[in-house]
Order: C-alpha cells, then sequence, then structure tokens
C-alpha cells in the first residue's frame, strides 16, 4: 500500500479538488486548440477570442462545481432531472420563443434558455437511473421501459423542430441501454424497426428545411449556389488543405471568406484547411485521448449507475465529434452540431463540459459504501 | 415484483458485461474515427489536386485589362486620334432592389434623359445580372462631382473612368479616320469567328467606319491580363500577378492636315469630294467627301434625334470620295487618247473636222460637241485641250468597247483601288457582257459612242480617277492608294511601303509624252482649265469633265436653270503638278455644280495652292507644242557645247 499512499500524496490537491488531471489536460489542449482556429476564422479577431475565454472560463467552473458533487446525489436526482426537463420541453412548445423558424427557447427574463440542454444530461441520468436498479443485463421489459423514457424527450425536441439534438439525445438513452447490456438480438430488433421508422420519420416527422438538407447531402452539386454551397465550399477546404495544411492563418477558403459558419459549425473545414491531414490525425488523437479516459472511469466506476451514465457521456461526446466532422467533410447530413470544445459558442460548450463534471465526480468520489 | 432496492446485485458479472460493453463502444469509436480519417484521406490527399484547383478558381480571378488603342498622326505628326478619359455611370443590376426607383432618384440628381433609360433597358436585356450596365454613357464632371459626394446613398451605381476617342478635327476628317463606337452583337460575333474575343475581353470601342476599322488590328493591342485574389463577394483583395497589356500601335497617315482643312474649306458643305494623292508613293494626301459630320458624335453612342439629322438627302454619311460612282465624262479622255494611240486607231498627225455634230452612217442619231459650232480642225492633242467631243466619238466609234473596255481595266476602272478603307465602291467599266450582266441589256453601238466621252455606263469613284492619273503621270507603273504611312516604333516611322499592282506596258512609250503634253495644254495652252489656274506658282497639267446626269433630247440645249438641281452637271476635274515631276494629283467632283473648268477646277488649284505653298518654282516658260523643250534643252546644249569648244 506505500504505492497507493505516495500516489494519494502526489495526487491530493487535485483529488481535494475532485478534477480528474488527465481529462482536464485533454479539454485544455482542445480548447486552446480551438481558440488558435477561432482567431484564424474569426478574421483575427480578439474580440471574439475573448468571449470564448469568458465562456471557457464558466464552463470550467461549472464542470468544477459538477465534480463536487457525490455520484450518489445524481443517482437520486436523475428522476427530479427528467421530470423538470419534461415540463419545461412542453413548456417549450406552447409559450417558447421563436428564433429562425424553430421554437427551442424558453425566456426566463434574465436569460434565454433551451431546455434541450438539460435533457442532454437528464436523459442518459434517468436511463441510467431506472436500469440500473434491476439486475443486469436487464429484461426486455425494462429495456422497453427505457426507450419510452428516451422517446418521449427526442419526440418532444423534434417538435421544436430540432432534429438534430433530438437525436443526439436518443443516442445518449440509447448508449447507456447499450452499455447496460440491452441483448443483441434486441438491438438487431431495434435496427430492423429503425429502418422502418425511416420513412415514417421523412413523411411526418421531418421539415421541409430538413428534409432539403438531407437531399442536399446526398448530391450537394445539384444546387451549388445554394444550399448545396455550404457543403461544397468545406469539401474545398478540407480538400486543398491537403497533408500539411496551408498554414495557420493561411487558408484561403476561410480567410477569404468561402467557407460559411467558418468559427461555429465549420471550423473543423477550417482547421483542416490550415493543419492538413496530418493536423487532423493529431486533433482525433486528442479526442481519442479523451474518449479513452472517459471509458476507462467508466470502467473502474464503483457502481453501475456511475459506469452506464460515465459510458454514455463519454459515448454521446464522441458522437458529436463524428457527427460534426462527417457534416464537414460531407458523409453526413448538414445538422447544427458544433465541433465539441473548438466550435465558437455557448450553451453547448457548458452542457459538454457539466458532462464532464459528472464525469470527474465519478472518477475521483469513492462512494461511501464501498465495496472493497 | 421485488422492489429492486432490495436486489441483490452479481457485481463481478455485471463489471464484465460491463466491461464488454465499453470495450464494444470503444470499437465503435475506433471505426467512426477510422471512417473520418478515411474520407479526409481521400479528400486531402487523394483528392488534393482537384480540390486545391477548385479552392485556387474561388480565390483567383483573371481580369483582362483593356489595352490602350493607338494613336493616329497625319504626316506631320499632327494628332488626329486620341484617347481622353471619359466618365459614365454604371449599374449593377443585381446590387440594385428597385431598380425603377434607384433610377428616378438618380435622375433628379443627374441628367438621366429618356433614351438612356431606354437603352439601359435594352442593355439590360441579356446582361448577367453581377455584370454593369451604363445608365449614362458620358458624365459631365460636375456631374462627377455631384453623384460622387452621394455615392453611399446609391450602393451597386458607380463612376467608371475609361480612355474613349477623340477627334479633335471632328467632321474635317471622318470619311478618312472613321471612328469608334461601343463593341456590339455583330462585332461580337466577328471577333469569336476570326478568334480574337479573348483580346477583346476588356475592350469597349471597335472601329467602325475607316481607318479606325481598316487598321482594327493595328490600333488595338493586345489585351493585358491581372491575376487578383478576390473574396466570396468578389470583392479583390489583392493583386497576385499583373501582365501588362500591349498598347496599339500609333500610326502615322499620309495624309496633310492643313490640305485636308483646306479641302473641307474649298467645298464649304457643297456635295462634291476631292481625293489627293502623291503619285511618287501613292499616298493619300487627301480625302474629304462634303458635306461631312462629327465623328465624336458616335463614339458614345449617337442619339437617335442626331442620327436623324444625318439623314438629309445630302447623304453625309456616305463618303463619296470612295463609294460616289460618277459618270467620269471627259476626264477620261485622254486615256482613251491613249489606248487609240497604242491600237494605232489615231496618230499624232492625224486631225479631223468638228462642225460639232457627229454621225454614223446608218443611224438616225446625231451626237453634238459641247461646242455646237465645233472646234475645226483638231488633232489627238487638241482635242484633249478644248475637250473635242467628236473626235472622242470617233475614237470610240474606231476602238470598239471591247478594246476600250479592256484598256481602262488596266487603269483600275470597274475594280477596287485597294486603298486602305472598307467603305469602297468598284464603279462600273461597262463590256457587253458586264452590261449583260448588271442591265440584262444588249450593247448598243451607241453606248460605244457614249464611252467616247466617258458617259453611258461608265461610272468611277473619284479615287479610281485620281488612281487612274497617278498611273497615267507613272507611265504605267499602278501604285495602289494608301492612307496609312507606316507606325511609330520608338519616335521614329516604319514606313508601311509602296503596294503596287504589275505595271501597264506599251508599245510606244512616247505616247505617255503625247497625252501628258495634252493634259499640260489643258491648263497651260488654250485649254479648259486654263482660267482656274491662271498665274499659279507652279505648273500643273489636268483634265476637265462636265457630266450629263440626264440624257437632254437629240435637239434641246443644255440648260441648267430648267433642270431640277439633282439632275444638273457634275463639274469635275483631274489634274496634277508639277507637271514635270508630279507631286500631287488631285481629282475633284462637285455634284450638280455645272462646268468642270469653271467649277471643280478651282477647288483644285485651291489644293495645289495649298500643297505648294512652302514651295518655290523656277520661272515657267509655256511649251507651245510637244518636243519644244527638248529642242530648247538641245539648243542650250549645243550652245554650252559651242562655248566649250570656243572658251
Amino acid at each position: 500500500m506505500i504505492r497507493t499512499k505516495l500516489a494519494s500524496n502526489s495526487r491530493s490537491f487535485w483529488n481535494r479538488i475532485h478534477c480528474d488531471v488527465l481529462l482536464l489536460a485533454g479539454l485544455l489542449v482542445l480548447m486552446i486548440v480551438g481558440l488558435f482556429t477561432i482567431y484564424s476564422a474569426g478574421g483575427q479577431d480578439i474580440g471574439l477570442i475573448q468571449r470564448q475565454l469568458t465562456r471557457l472560463g464558466l464552463a470550467i467552473g461549472v464542470m468544477l462545481v459538477m465534480a463536487q458533487i457525490p455520484p450518489m446525489a445524481y443517482q437520486k436526482l436523475s428522476i427530479y432531472f427528467y421530470v423538470i426537463g419534461i415540463a419545461m420541453l412542453i413548456a417549450v412548445l406552447v409559450v417558447g420563443v421563436s428564433s429562425k423558424g424553430a421554437q427551442r427557447w424558453l425566456d426566463l427574463g434574465v436569460l434565454r434558455f433551451q431546455p434541450s440542454e438539460i435533457m442532454k444530461l437528464a436523459v442518459p441520468m434517468m436511463v441510467a437511473w431506472y436500469i440500473s436498479r434491476f439486475n443486469l443485463p436487464p429484461r426486455t421489459w425494462h429495456i422497453l421501459v427505457g426507450f419510452a423514457l428516451v422517446a418521449l424527450p427526442t419526440l418532444l425536441i423534434a417538435r421544436q423542430p430540432d432534429l438534430g439534438t433530438s437525436l443526439l439525445i436518443a443516442c445518449s438513452g440509447v448508449f447507456a441501454l447499450f452499455l447496460a447490456g440491452m441483448s443483441w438480438r434486441f438491438i438487431s430488433f431495434v435496427a430492423i424497426a429503425l429502418s422502418a421508422f425511416t420513412p415514417i420519420m421523412w413523411i411526418f416527422l421531418m421539415q421541409g428545411y430538413q428534409k432539403q438538407r438531407v437531399l442536399t447531402f446526398l448530391n450537394p452539386e445539384t444546387d451549388p449556389l445554394g444550399s448545396g454551397y455550404h457543403i461544397i465550399q468545406s469539401k474545398i477546404a478540407i480538400g486543398s488543405g491537403g497533408a500539411q495544411g496551408k498554414g495557420w492563418l493561411q487558408g484561403t477558403q476561410s480567410q477569404l471568406e468561402f467557407l460559411p459558419e467558418r468559427h461555429t459549425d465549420f471550423i473543423f473545414a477550417v482547421f483542416s484547411e490550415e493543419f492538413g491531414f496530418w493536423g487532423v490525425v493529431g486533433l482525433l488523437s486528442i479526442y481519442a485521448f479523451i474518449v479513452i479516459r472517459g471509458m476507462l472511469i467508466a470502467v473502474k466506476a464503483q457502481d453501475a449507475f456511475s459506469k452506464i451514465l460515465a459510458g454514455s457521456i463519454t459515448l454521446t461526446f464522441f458522437v458529436y465529434v463524428f457527427v460534426n466532422m462527417g457534416m464537414v467533410s460531407g458523409i453526413l447530413p448538414v445538422v447544427g452540431v458544433p465541433l465539441p470544445l473548438v466550435s465558437y459558442g455557448g450553451t453547448s460548450m457548458v452542457t459538454l463540459l457539466a458532462g464532464f463534471g459528472i464525469l470527474m465526480a465519478i472518477s475521483t468520489q469513492k462512494r461511501i459504501m464501498s465495496r472493497e | 415484483m421485488p422492489s429492486p432496492r432490495l436486489l441483490i446485485k452479481d457485481h463481478s458479472a455485471e463489471t464484465n458485461l460491463f466491461a464488454r460493453r465499453t470495450f464494444i463502444g470503444l470499437l465503435v469509436v475506433f471505426v467512426m474515427i477510422a471512417m473520418v480519417l478515411t474520407n479526409l484521406y481521400y479528400l486531402q490527399i487523394s483528392r488534393f489536386e482537384d480540390y486545391q484547383t477548385r479552392a485556387n478558381g474561388n480565390r483567383i480571378k483573371v481580369l483582362p485589362v483593356a489595352p490602350n488603342r493607338g494613336l493616329i498622326y497625319d504626316r506631320n505628326g499632327i494628332l488626329l486620334a486620341e484617347n481622353r478619359p471619359v466618365f459614365s455611370l454604371q449599374v449593377i443590376p443585381e446590387e440594385i432592389k428597385d431598380l425603377e426607383f434607384t433610377i428616378n432618384e438618380l435622375s433628379i440628381l443627374l441628367d438621366i434623359d429618356e433614351e438612356d433609360i431606354s437603352d439601359f433597358y435594352k442593355d439590360l436585356k441579356g446582361n448577367r445580372r453581377f455584370k454593369p450596365v451604363n445608365l449614362i454613357n458620358r458624365l459631365k464632371s460636375e456631374e462627377v462631382a455631384l453623384f460622387s459626394a452621394k455615392q453611399h446613398k446609391y450602393p451597386g451605381v458607380s463612376v467608371e473612368a475609361r480612355l474613349a476617342r477623340y477627334y479633335p478635327y471632328g467632321s474635317a476628317l471622318t470619311h478618312v479616320i472613321g471612328y469608334v463606337a461601343k463593341i456590339n452583337k455583330k462585332d461580337l460575333q466577328k471577333l469569336s469567328e476570326a478568334g480574337f474575343e479573348a483580346n477583346y475581353a476588356a475592350t469597349y470601342d471597335i472601329g467602325k467606319r475607316g481607318i479606325e476599322k481598316y487598321h482594327e488590328e493595328k490600333l488595338h493591342g493586345k489585351v493585358g491580363f491581372q491575376e487578383v485574389e478576390v473574396n466570396n463577394q468578389g470583392r479583390i483583395i489583392r493583386i497576385l500577378d499583373f501582365n501588362p497589356p500591349a498598347p496599339g500601335q500609333d500610326i502615322v497617315l499620309n495624309i496633310d492636315m492643313d490640305l485636308q482643312l483646306e479641302a473641307e474649306k474649298a467645298f464649304a458643305g457643297e456635295r462634291g469630294s476631292v481625293v489627293a494623292i502623291d503619285p511618287q508613293d501613292g499616298g493619300v494626301l487627301a480625302l474629304y467627301s462634303s458635306p461631312s459630320y462629327d465623328p465624336n458624335l458616335f463614339v458614345h453612342g449617337i442619339s437617335s434625334k442626331n442620327y436623324k439629322k444625318l439623314l438629309t438627302s445630302d447623304r453625309p454619311l456616305f463618303n463619296r470620295a470612295t463609294q460616289g460612282q460618277y459618270p467620269p465624262a471627259s476626264t477620261v479622255k485622254p486615256l482613251l487618247a491613249l489606248a487609240g494611240l497604242e491600237e494605232n486607231v489615231i496618230t499624232p498627225e492625224v486631225t479631223i473636222k468638228d462642225y460639232g455634230k457627229f454621225k454614223l452612217k446608218n443611224v438616225e442619231r446625231i451626237w453634238r460637241d459641247h461646242n455646237p459650232y465645233g472646234h475645226g480642225t483638231v488633232n489627238v492633242t487638241k482635242a484633249i485641250e478644248v475637250s473635242c467631243d467628236i473626235y472622242f466619238y470617233d475614237l470610240a466609234y474606231k476602238l470598239g468597247i471591247d478594246r476600250i473596255s479592256e484598256s481602262m481595266n488596266e487603269f483600275g476602272f470597274g475594280d477596287y483601288t485597294g486603298i486602305d478603307l472598307h467603305e469602297e465602291a468598284d464603279g462600273i467599266m461597262p463590256s457587253r457582257g458586264i452590261v449583260k450582266a448588271l442591265f440584262n441589256l444588249p450593247w448598243y453601238i451607241g453606248d460605244t459612242i457614249n464611252i467616247g466621252i466617258g458617259q453611258s455606263y461608265w461610272t468611277a469613284t473619284p479615287v479610281q480617277l485620281t488612281q487612274s492619273i497617278t498611273t497615267l503621270v507613272n507611265k504605267g507603273r499602278r501604285i495602289i492608294p494608301q492612307i496609312i504611312r507606316g507606325n511609330i516604333q520608338k519616335d521614329t516611322i516604319i514606313l508601311q511601303g509602296i503596294k503596287e499592282r504589275s505595271p501597264i506596258t506599251i508599245k510606244d512609250e512616247h505616247n505617255w509624252d503625247i497625252v501628258l503634253d495634252a493634259m499640260y495644254g489643258t491648263v497651260n495652252r488654250k485649254g479648259s482649265a486654263r482660267r482656274a489656274f491662271e498665274g499659279a506658282h507652279y505648273i500643273s497639267a489636268g483634265k476637265t469633265g462636265t457630266a450629263q446626269l440626264v440624257s437632254i433630247a437629240q435637239d434641246e440645249k443644255y440648260d441648267a436653270t430648267k433642270l431640277s438641281k439633282k439632275n444638273r452637271d457634275n463639274a469635275m476635274y483631274v489634274g496634277y503638278a508639277p507637271y514635270d515631276k508630279p507631286q500631287i494629283a488631285v481629282t475633284v467632283v462637285l455634284e450638280n455644280a455645272g462646268h468642270g473648268g469653271t467649277k471643280a477646277a478651282p477647288i483644285a488649284r485651291k489644293m495645289m495652292d495649298n500643297y505648294f505653298k512652302d514651295q518655290t518654282f523656277p520661272k515657267h516658260q509655256v511649251i507651245e507644242y510637244l518636243g519644244q523643250e527638248l529642242e530648247n534643252v538641245g539648243l542650250i546644249q549645243s550652245e554650252l557645247s559651242q562655248t566649250e569648244t570656243h572658251p
């Protein structure tokens, strides 16, 4: 136990503040990469950097606060979070504030607030809470209830409409069920059901602009100046970066503003153009490092709830990365998903880091009821 | 169902299951990373060059830069066509929400008339939305200032400066230089057919008439290119590369501007034309068609009001000097005499008796001389000097149309002279075949008789007549008249050189002298142009002509007052000077003015006076007959040899 003592001594400070150093290091590296890329993409506007720094500071603060809360508390609070979240989603549909044709915000007087952000954490928490009450692997009945818990907020958010977020929230719930040990038979059943559901979704659920996005994604060259413009310009930016990249601040597609949404959703194209294929390999390595670290935390976690929640948060985080990179490089349709921790922007970053705060809590806090 | 909290969990099984699921989850993550990287590899490595090209295509635009048009000078270095900056108001349709409203607003501020607006909408059709269209072709400088101050209020509207042609001598040179004007659809089609479209990518104007048109290739120059980096708005961020245009050649004309102005003055707006050529090199010294018009009106697009003014019965747009086809009348008598001498149908010694009438056997018709009493005994020299019609009726009859037509073709009648103007007519040198082809009429013997005095179907342009005179004074050397003298390269004029056709050869070289002496006599002895050239400080030679435009009934007398002005005779004169070493050959046509000797010859005199104003010539003793001069020279030489032998 000498090793443990020594180790606990050197880790004492970080442990005391419940911070996972490796995870924090990975996140900070990403944030720095993000700041440099935003500086280049935003026309070297230092004001943009200051605002992003403020947001990052706030988000890190939220993360550290979240890390202080014991996982037990999350377990107990899950159901309240979920119920309040659902209530707010219904409220959004009734009295929400519209912007750009979608009703996504609740105006609380002081600030505008997007309830779907809460659900990004509340759904995996709720599913993890529900499923971990039983012996794992769960029975089919429990899985079905789990799916119902996922489907309700997903459909509510899809109605706003915000297809991207609703799908990501569905993912986080389904990941939780998968990690809990959902049977392969059931998984294949769901896969078949989903493929059957696709045409129904196309006809009844998707809005015109969403259908257009998918159509454009399937063949962007049909409308090079209209909706296909984003994808075409983005692919040109990425492709012209080549292996080495054009160099920081040297990307013609981004500096000359051919690229849309440069510092937000399409920042990956700017990064790829300026830092090239090897830069992308580096960036993906950082993401992979964070994911591996998250999954390790999940494996080492002491109870089913923590394991499922940590694993779900980590996998969902990577889905964000994959969806963003996929849409920017033209293998997925354009849905408004930012590149986590790199894109300029507020709300989603806070939610993300709140999720990592929960991960840190799981990683650093010993449960009172320890098995060992 | 038991309460879940009371369930005893199988922790190790759970941990194993979870570890497996986590591993699968990680595996899926790595598959996704592999997908992203494969796609990125495909985009950034496999198709790198393709996307690099497209990225450059986005940011790099090649803008053509128009070359400056070559300047035009006269032979003494006077600038005849220059480039001046002009300002136009341009509108980019794409950038304007309400076009009509904007134009209304602008018309309060600036001077825009109905025609500008209708032209604008005409140009707007078929124009790409992002390409600028001219609203006002020429802004006054105070309008430029006025608009510039308020430009921010009108996005999409801008003042554009460019160089445009200006012709300082205006109407005096129109029929020589022509003018440039905006490239139209027809021009574009021609350019693309010739493969010159790219060279005109930035060019606004193109030569439409005259020298500007004929020497377009020389004057235009070669387009330049500017490689620029643009942003997504198309705004130029920086210039990457500049390939400057090669300006058009500056050219020098044979025109003597002082002489040209003299021509304009001499005609004073009366219908007619003059062509003056230097017989030594074929250089066109002056070419004036009256009335003329201001070419500057056309450069910026002539208004229909102004254009209508030019569509008068006087036809100022018509280049009489090269396109006017007139019966040459008596001006061609020396050439006919030469043909007669060559074919031996006449000799210098043979005379005829002229009692004012000519009649053929078995033909009722009587041909009359312009002198009702006749000229008495007439040899070839006198026939030319006094323009005896009877002599030439007889000559033409003896020669026959075939020989006349062949001989006159050699002097260039019935064919283009090859002057460097596209506006040229070829006239008619009648022959049996041509009359059949053109008019579907048989050839009558009476037509041959009329050909003898340059009438009947025979028509010639003033430039053809001048060319025939230069051929005559050059004794068969056929030089093609040229307006262009050369081009300027590094302050020196590279002469274009003389263009010639194969010369006319005749059997007896002495025949040239007989004919030229007769033309000398026309001016200097008792000839028809003596009065016009009385007191000139140089010796000239020439031939008058009075062209009938309507046939006068047999026994009727020509009475100008009875004829409408349009049907009165054309006064004509061909001449050259100095007689011994000609420097200038002139043709004058004055439409419906009457007698050549009294109306046309004085204009030729003015031209020659002007041309020789700075030259002095030795005092002149009239040579009374051909050979007298030679005899004099012989006498002097014998005297000289005598003095030599007897010092």
